[in-house]
């Protein structure tokens, strides 16, 4: 278990500076569309959802984890479909 | 899908996040970011239905469905000057789908689970669920609730908020020393009402710098989330949208002439001339 932490930590510390570094100049107007499409991204706890529906256990557990998947799957279809819808403006 | 396969996967989810968030910071690629986000999420998702321990997929993909529906709804019926509360909303189901993942966890795995992945466990049902709350009230003031606007800060919020932040450590320690079910669901009620009041004392005009700092904390949940499963692209894309949120809702504050302190202790608007009791 403790090796595993130490990996998490790793992977994690290494992701937070990729992430500082993404975001430098950005204009105004696309402010809002990179919140929404990063949001949508948050979404990706749909997979600890599917992880905690999937595994058959324990069927309260197994409520939690349905509840959950429905959430993360609004939260990701929604949020990448209305990223879509406000980033038309940009199309080329 | 073996372990090896299954991370691989996650690997190239990993990568198209990255490229997908950084396209979005330009105008002429954002459309193609984020085309390549979604491509990653759906990497990841197919990967991990193919994965070894997933057997149930009734009520996986009876979720999907319910989910997908309910979220292309919104998507297609909001019109274009309400994004910003959508995306509220949308990320208060985010954090829910958070806290919802680490209750279920604890409530199979309580008895096994060591120290650090109680921590995580009590970490991302906390900010899952301030994000709940704090995307919720977001929302609703931005929608113009009637019964959302008539609700008002209390006297010496701040300094109530502080208390509760310090309910909040005293009740993880107590999850920790005591695995049970009843903690961490009092840290559900806890942090909701922390949510609440952290959201309810800013005024609309300072909503999408909020907006954009819960975002950040619902990626910060989800990374928690990656913490208790053990799971690299959760930690992964998690963490990113934590960091690069974080960053987003500092330049939105200079943009806007706030201060990002004043957003994170719940003290922009009407109501800030206090000082901050963190």
């Amino acid at each position: 278990a403790g090796l595993a932490l130490v990996q998490g930590l790793t992977v994690f510390a290494l992701a937070v500076f990729v992430g500082f570094e993404i975001i430098t100049k950005i204009p105004p107007t696309l402010h809002t569309p990179l919140m929404s499409g990063s949001n949508a991204i948050s979404g990706i706890t749909l997979v600890g959802a599917i992880f905690a529906t999937g595994a058959k256990q324990h069927d309260f557990a197994t409520f939690l984890g349905f509840l959950a998947v429905i959430m993360a799957t609004v939260n990701v279809i929604g949020g990448f479909m209305v990223t879509h819808r406000m980033l038309q403006k940009f199309k080329r | 899908m073996s372990p090896v396969w299954l991370n691989l996967s996650y690997l190239v989810a990993a990568v198209l996040f990255i490229l997908g968030l950084k396209g979005m910071t330009r105008p002429r690629t954002a459309v193609q970011g984020n085309l390549f986000g979604s491509i990653g999420m759906f990497v990841a998702v197919v990967a991990t239905l193919l994965a070894t321990g997933v057997v149930g997929y009734v009520w996986i993909l009876l979720g999907v469905l319910i989910g997908g529906a309910i979220g292309a709804y919104f998507a297609l019926t909001v019109k274009i000057d309400q994004m910003p509360e959508m995306v509220a909303l949308l990320n208060g189901f985010g954090g829910a789908a958070s806290m919802f993942v680490a209750t279920a966890d604890f409530f199979r795995n309580s008895n096994v689970a060591s120290t650090d992945v109680i921590i995580a466990t009590g970490i991302s049902a906390l900010i899952g669920s301030v994000t709940l709350s704090g995307s919720l009230v977001a929302f609703g003031k931005l929608a113009e609730l009637d019964f959302v606007k008539k609700l008002k800060p209390l006297d010496n919020q701040q300094i109530i908020n502080a208390g509760i932040a310090g309910v909040l450590v005293v009740l993880i320690a107590l999850l920790i020393t005591h695995p049970m079910n009843f903690w961490l669901w009092l840290i559900v009620i806890t942090a909701l009402a922390l949510g609440y009041f952290l959201t309810i004392s800013i005024g609309g005009a300072d909503m999408p710098v909020v907006i954009a700092l819960l975002n950040s904390y619902s990626g910060l949940a989800a990374a928690a989330t990656g913490f208790v499963l053990q799971n690299n692209v959760l930690i992964i894309a998690g963490s990113l949208v934590g960091a690069s949120g974080l960053i987003l809702t500092k330049v939105m504050c200079d943009a806007m002439n706030r201060s990002l302190p004043a957003v994170l202790f719940g003290t922009l608007g009407p109501t800030a001339d206090g000082p901050s009791a963190d």
